[in-house]
């Protein structure tokens, strides 16, 4: 069981995130801006989250944290 | 659950005013993560001097110095010189580094002076939105040079952690990537070894850091790590170019 | 109890600084001065302190502003053409508020001009230099005891202000030698410096000195405050000489050595029928200009003669505040050449007309 945070409003994205999650769960919320103007990202489907960090790593604006 | 992976304490709160997928952002919470995790961060003096991360001194939670545009190194000497058991670092990019400060670099690294430069070489100036670097390659267009860098012209790029690395004074030179996870984890452990080559009074240490610059490349965020990859890495190899056998 | 020796005014400088408290020097060798950056190389290393022979004028102008950021007392000094390139390092000193201490030993030029002595840095020195709405306190020494003074008394004012004190000396200054007297000890004025960096060492929240304000609001309050700083160094610590002005018909206007000169024209005028007084401004910035205003506003005095070795700098200053009540004539000496007494003395006769 492993869990990603996304700080929504820290957000701009960029979609590096997007690009590196080998589950292929992260995308853009097309339907929410939030206070910068941009379609945050963030997860689907949670529970096949492995908690790799990847999508950390690569994040140049600190949104995520990763919980296991 | 347990958080294994939560933003580090060496950074304000303050969000980066940093243009979408700009990867100084990485380059900042690597080095904030080091400064945390060896300890220092409440002996660490850092200097910004010009350039889009002339204001990270409200960003990293260290003391900081704002510098004149290519002054870092200068500026780092003389906090140096006043607190010698104190890490000193500059965050440069390559306008400043290569271009403006040239001199103020090589003559940092001849004395050995023990501070840490941290360069972010993009290729391009991006705080004045996309002129020709000296690191700029050949055929890259950028606004000042709109047909494609061509030699005959505008010269040749400069490879700065090959030509700092002649010099004795500077005992650790590596250059690193921020493009993927494995890159990534190699530029925080040299990073972190540029700290240690300091904290041992060594000499001079440098980490060249390729990084992307979406905006003024015209790329989006993604495409500008693969190209960082295809074109940027072709003229400036990864790493080591002194040091490499250094056990600190 | 205080020691007297005969020293050369450069490496007087640089012993004033080093009993000021000063353990940071950093230079660039450019005659008339390299004395200095010499002494500091020997005299450094016995009190623990620091030498270090930067690699430009632009360096070492920035090596100062890190070392002052540190919290440290720190000297750069120079002459006219390093001087211009320091220029950039003085307007970003300005705006973080950083005491530091800079001597120029004034050589002629316009360009590599020559390196003989001049005045001709007085624009430069007062005016600004660099860019911005900025001031240095400027100090004139007319003499190796007052070089000793004024360097010690320029540390205390950076301190005191957090500016730029600035000691303007020419190769005449720079290069002679003379008896100095040495206190035992010093009166090292020093003050509580909280906006220094030295690490949060995890007990408090990081700083910043900076000079960069984006806000426009920010940017107009800090410079309000040092337009206020200024204000009160002029109200403070202006300093002038005065000399046999009371009953004076002429008086004569005139700075570090060309004071020097003039001040052995005095009683050759006087022998002549002629009286004539000085005023020398020992802080270039702020200008004494009420004196100069008070004295032009005697009866007794006829005129005014500005002597310098430029084409009239300082001439300006005086105008300004003679304002136009009596006429302001005018010696200069340039190219390195210095004003004999002879001429100074016809330049008298010519204006009393006898």
């Amino acid at each position: 069981m492993s869990r990603v945070e996304f700080d929504d409003d820290r957000c701009k994205g960029c979609c590096l995130c997007v690009s590196v999650c080998p589950k292929k769960i992260i995308a853009l919320h097309k339907d929410k801006l939030n206070q910068k103007g941009f379609h945050p990202a963030g997860v689907e489907e949670m529970d096949k989250c492995t908690g790799c960090r990847f999508c950390a790593f690569i994040c140049p604006d600190n949104v995520i944290e990763v919980y296991k | 659950m347990k958080k294994v992976f939560a933003r580090t304490r060496g950074l304000t709160d303050k969000p980066f005013h940093y243009c979408p997928g700009c990867t100084h952002g990485i380059i900042h919470r690597l080095i904030a993560e080091v400064m945390c995790e060896m300890d220092i961060l409440g002996e660490t003096i850092g200097v910004s001097p010009v350039g889009c991360t002339y204001n990270n001194y409200e960003y990293f939670a260290c003391d900081m110095v704002q510098a004149a545009h290519g002054r870092a190194p200068a500026v780092a000497t003389g906090i140096k010189r006043v607190h010698p058991d104190q890490p000193v670092f500059t965050y440069q990019g390559d306008g400043d580094l290569a271009a403006i400060g040239t001199a103020e670099i090589i003559h940092a690294a001849a004395r050995g002076e023990k501070i840490t430069a941290f360069f972010a070489n993009n290729a391009i100036y991006g705080m004045t939105s996309g002129q020709m670097a000296p690191t700029t390659l050949l055929g890259q267009v950028t606004t000042t040079s709109p047909f494609g860098r061509d030699a005959a012209v505008e010269g040749y790029p400069i490879n700065v952690s090959e030509m700092l690395a002649t010099i004795r004074g500077a005992v650790y030179i590596e250059r690193v990537a921020v493009n993927n996870f494995k890159e990534i984890s190699k530029a925080k452990k040299a990073i972190a070894k540029a700290f240690r080559v300091q904290q041992q009074k060594l000499g001079f240490s440098m980490v060249e850091i390729l990084s992307t610059c979406p905006t003024n490349w015209g790329k989006d965020p993604v495409a500008s790590l693969r190209w960082l990859e295809d074109e940027m890495m072709a003229q400036y190899p990864l790493g080591v170019f002194r040091g490499g056998d250094l056990e600190v | 109890m205080s020691s007297r020796v005969l020293m050369k005014g450069n490496e007087v400088i640089a012993e004033a600084a080093i009993r000021a408290g000063c353990r940071h020097y950093f230079g660039y060798p450019i005659t008339p001065q390299t004395e200095i950056m010499n002494y500091m190389a020997r005299r450094m290393k016995d009190v623990d302190g620091t030498m270090v022979q930067a690699e430009s004028e632009i360096a070492a102008i920035n090596m100062v502003y890190g070392a002052a950021a540190a919290g440290a007392r720190v000297m750069t000094t120079s002459s006219s053409p390093g001087i211009s390139l320091k220029q950039e390092g003085f307007s970003y000193i300005a705006g973080a508020e950083l005491p530091a201490v800079v001597v120029n030993i004034v050589r002629c030029g316009p360009g590599l001009g020559g390196i003989l002595p001049a005045q001709g840095d007085y624009f430069q020195a007062t005016k600004g230099g660099g860019h911005g709405d900025y001031k240095n306190i400027v100090l004139a020494p007319a003499s190796v005891q007052e070089l000793y003074e004024l360097t010690v008394e320029a540390f205390n004012l950076a301190d005191k202000y957090r500016m730029l004190v600035m000691i303007l000396g020419d190769g005449t200054l720079g290069q002679m030698m003379e008896p100095v007297s040495y206190r035992d000890a010093e009166q090292i004025e020093t003050v509580e410096k909280p906006w220094h960096v030295c690490g949060t060492k995890d007990k408090r929240q990081h700083r910043t000195v900076q000079s960069i304000y984006i806000d426009p609001d920010d940017l107009e309050a800090l410079n309000d405050k040092l337009q206020a700083k200024y204000r009160t160094v002029e109200k403070q610590d202006t300093m002038v000489e005065m000399i046999g002005c009371e009953d004076a018909e002429i008086i004569i206007t005139a700075f570090g050595t060309s004071s020097r000169i003039s001040r052995n024209v005095l009683r050759l005028a006087d022998d002549l029928g002629i009286k004539v007084g000085m005023i020398r401004p020992i802080t270039l910035w702020p200008f004494p200009s009420e004196a100069i205003m008070e004295a032009a506003a005697a009866d007794s005095v006829k005129s005014f003669l500005d002597i310098e070795l430029n084409a009239g700098q300082m001439l300006e200053d005086v105008r300004l505040a003679v304002n136009g009540r009596k006429p302001v004539h005018f010696l200069g000496r340039t190219g390195g050449n210095l004003p004999t007494q002879k001429e100074i003395i016809e330049k008298i006769r010519t204006i009393a007309g006898r």
